[in-house]
């Protein structure tokens, strides 16, 4: 028997009943990165030796008859956007390269209080924004399923290091779909919960009104593991919901009666993989032969959504990124040269007699920013701060962003009103499976109509997930997704269970 | 709506960000996409539509006022690309 090819649940289960130990099982995830990592690309940092002390530890512990969290002994791989204390955090960005938190995220807090044994950081598009982690600025990732292929993004590293058995949990952040779309991609499960269930203290903020952590693995209940002991009020965080979580428990296995789930009329239009739509049909139609009602429904505002995301996105990324300036933290121009460089070039403004034009030129400290941010900072991550900017300057601001904003309401209205009817929303994560390493550099409109079905959760606020549901001909994974209304994952884990327990597309392993 | 150059030049001024001649036009050609395609919204009819800005409308949120605990000035510091203990360095900002 092989220890990763095990859930997380049932490790946790192994471990209290002695049959097995944290530092074997901790052992067998260093060893699988070992032998597949130099291939996939998932992890930015491993640490073996603190890990194995970590695990020794709980071993410890647990021998001597301590109580002990909930996660007690498993790994857990962390997108590298979380603050951990004395450690480094990088975003996948130049500009946070040395970068050390002084403080530990509430998410990583709360993965101590539940004794998981941190196995290392995982790779992502450059603070986050991305869907293909091909914009991080250390390494690509590749897909464990086809290693020609993307694994998706903007958490790429996270869902490639679960498929390929290198991390049986895994903790995303999820922006525009960057915990489903990968999950998606990597045919393995990620949930972005409701906006404000999982604390954002201390998550590197890209879009703050939509960034939510979320959790990945290989199965439905594992997920559930991972986002109960994540999820719940914190005071650090004003955003964070009151409302309390419940551990979904043996309820999770049970079939949920008269279950009524709807599908989109939108989401099944042109330009969708006709590989992807079938598989989606059939898991419509399994739900069926499952005892549940499907309803067909409309989200009229569904086409602008892109539009809406990105236009909010980058204008709050625009805002939020600003803090990177060379003085605080982070990547710092030589100064030296930039002085040198601003004297030269108003000597030779005004020795061509350009007097107003040598009084305009930047003080050395907003060339200090500028320098900086330019040669810290990647191509797309720049496009956004510009966007945004755009979009939030005088004489725009009112066309753009508060447009979007009224846009976002309707979009909201429309997924009020398909939950009067339905119970869970059911359909693509994307048009298409994982796509060629570097088949959308060149173009990033085309990148971003990528994010078509995965945006509207964020701008609305409402819990999505994405399972495995099929598999091209080419061997490539499809994903399902299901979305709840507010505060409703409970329905949406024991709706997505339901599926899975009558599938078995969670069982196979990428061959790597 | 096509951008032109003085447009993105400015707003990279705004950003806080720098590019080459090169740089400024395929940066301008691309947001010139992007806006056009944002541009979709204008489609919408929003009249008397309150805007959204947060997925899940709370009321505000207060706390005590109490005096807690928070990073030293070396902790603060630490992470400084230039610093001298007390505070972090930055060029001179008045003229010479």
């Amino acid at each position: 028997m092989q220890l990763t090819s095990l859930s997380a649940a049932r490790q946790i289960a192994l471990l209290r009943a002695g049959e097995a130990s944290s530092v074997e099982l901790t052992q067998a995830y260093l060893d699988q990165i070992a032998s597949h990592d130099g291939k996939v690309g998932a992890f930015l940092r491993i640490d073996p030796e603190r890990a194995i002390a970590a695990a020794r530890k709980i071993d410890e512990r647990r021998t001597a008859g301590e109580s002990l969290g909930c996660l007690a002994g498993v790994p857990v791989a962390v997108k590298d956007i979380l603050a951990e204390r004395g450690e480094r955090t990088t975003c996948a960005s130049r500009m946070l390269e040395e970068f050390r938190a002084p403080y530990d995220s509430t998410v990583v807090a709360r993965l101590k209080a539940a004794d998981a044994v941190l196995l290392g950081r995982t790779n992502m598009d450059e603070f986050a924004m991305g869907g293909a982690t091909e914009n991080s600025a250390f390494q690509p990732t590749r897909n464990p399923w086809d290693l020609s292929r993307s694994p998706g993004g903007s958490s790429g590293g996270a869902a490639a290091a679960v498929a390929a058995g290198m991390a049986p949990l895994s903790i995303g952040t999820d922006t525009g779909g960057s915990i489903r779309q990968p999950a998606g991609m990597c045919g393995v499960v990620g949930m972005k919960p409701t906006y404000g269930r999982v604390s954002r203290y201390g998550l590197i903020a890209f879009a703050s009104s939509l960034d939510q952590v979320g959790p990945l693995a290989r199965s439905v209940e594992d997920v559930a593991l991972l986002y109960e002991a994540i999820a719940g009020p914190d005071s650090r965080d004003s955003t964070c919901l009151p409302n309390e979580v419940l551990p979904v428990g043996a309820k999770l296995h049970q079939p949920l009666e008269g279950l009524r789930v709807g599908y989109a009329k939108e989401h099944f239009a042109e330009g969708l993989d006709s590989e992807v739509a079938s598989a989606v049909q059939q898991a419509l139609a399994q739900y069926e032969s499952l005892g549940a009602k499907l309803v067909e429904v409309s989200l009229p505002h569904s086409r602008y959504a892109v539009a809406t995301y990105y236009v909010i996105a980058p204008c709050e990324a625009s805002s939020n990124l600003a803090r990177y300036d060379g003085i605080h933290y982070g990547y710092r121009a030589d100064q030296t040269k930039l002085v040198a460089e601003l004297a030269a070039k108003k000597k030779s403004l005004e020795a061509a007699g350009d007097r107003h034009a040598a009084e305009n030129l930047d003080t050395p400290l907003v060339r200090l920013y500028c320098k900086s941010r330019s040669e810290a900072l990647g191509p797309e991550v720049k496009r956004r701060i510009m966007l945004g900017t755009y979009a939030l300057s005088s004489g725009y601001y009112e066309a753009y962003y508060l447009k979007a904003l009224k846009v976002r309401r309707l979009l909201r209205q429309d997924f009020d009103q398909v939950f009067d009817q339905v119970d869970v929303l059911a359909g693509p994560v994307t048009s298409s499976p994982a796509l060629k390493i570097g088949s959308m550099k060149d173009d990033p409109l085309a990148m971003y109509l990528v994010d078509l079905f995965t945006v509207s959760a964020n701008l609305t606020g409402i819990p999505a997930l994405s399972l495995p549901c099929g598999r091209t001909t080419a061997g490539l994974p499809i994903g399902l997704q299901l979305q709840a209304p507010p505060l409703e994952e409970e329905r949406l884990l024991r709706a997505a269970r339901m599926y899975e327990q009558a599938t078995d597309w969670q069982t196979e392993a990428p061959p790597l | 709506m096509a951008l032109t150059t003085e447009e993105v030049e400015k707003v990279a001024l705004l950003s806080r960000l720098q590019f080459t001649p090169q740089e400024l036009a395929s940066l301008t050609a691309e947001l010139g996409k992007i806006v056009g395609y944002v541009d979709l919204l204008g489609e919408v009819d929003t009249t008397g539509v309150e805007p959204m800005a947060h997925a899940i409308e709370l009321l505000n949120v207060t706390q005590d006022d109490q005096t807690r605990s928070s990073l030293t000035r070396e902790e603060a510091l630490a992470n400084a690309p230039k610093q001298n203990g007390e505070g972090y360095l930055v060029p001179a900002v008045l003229g010479d």
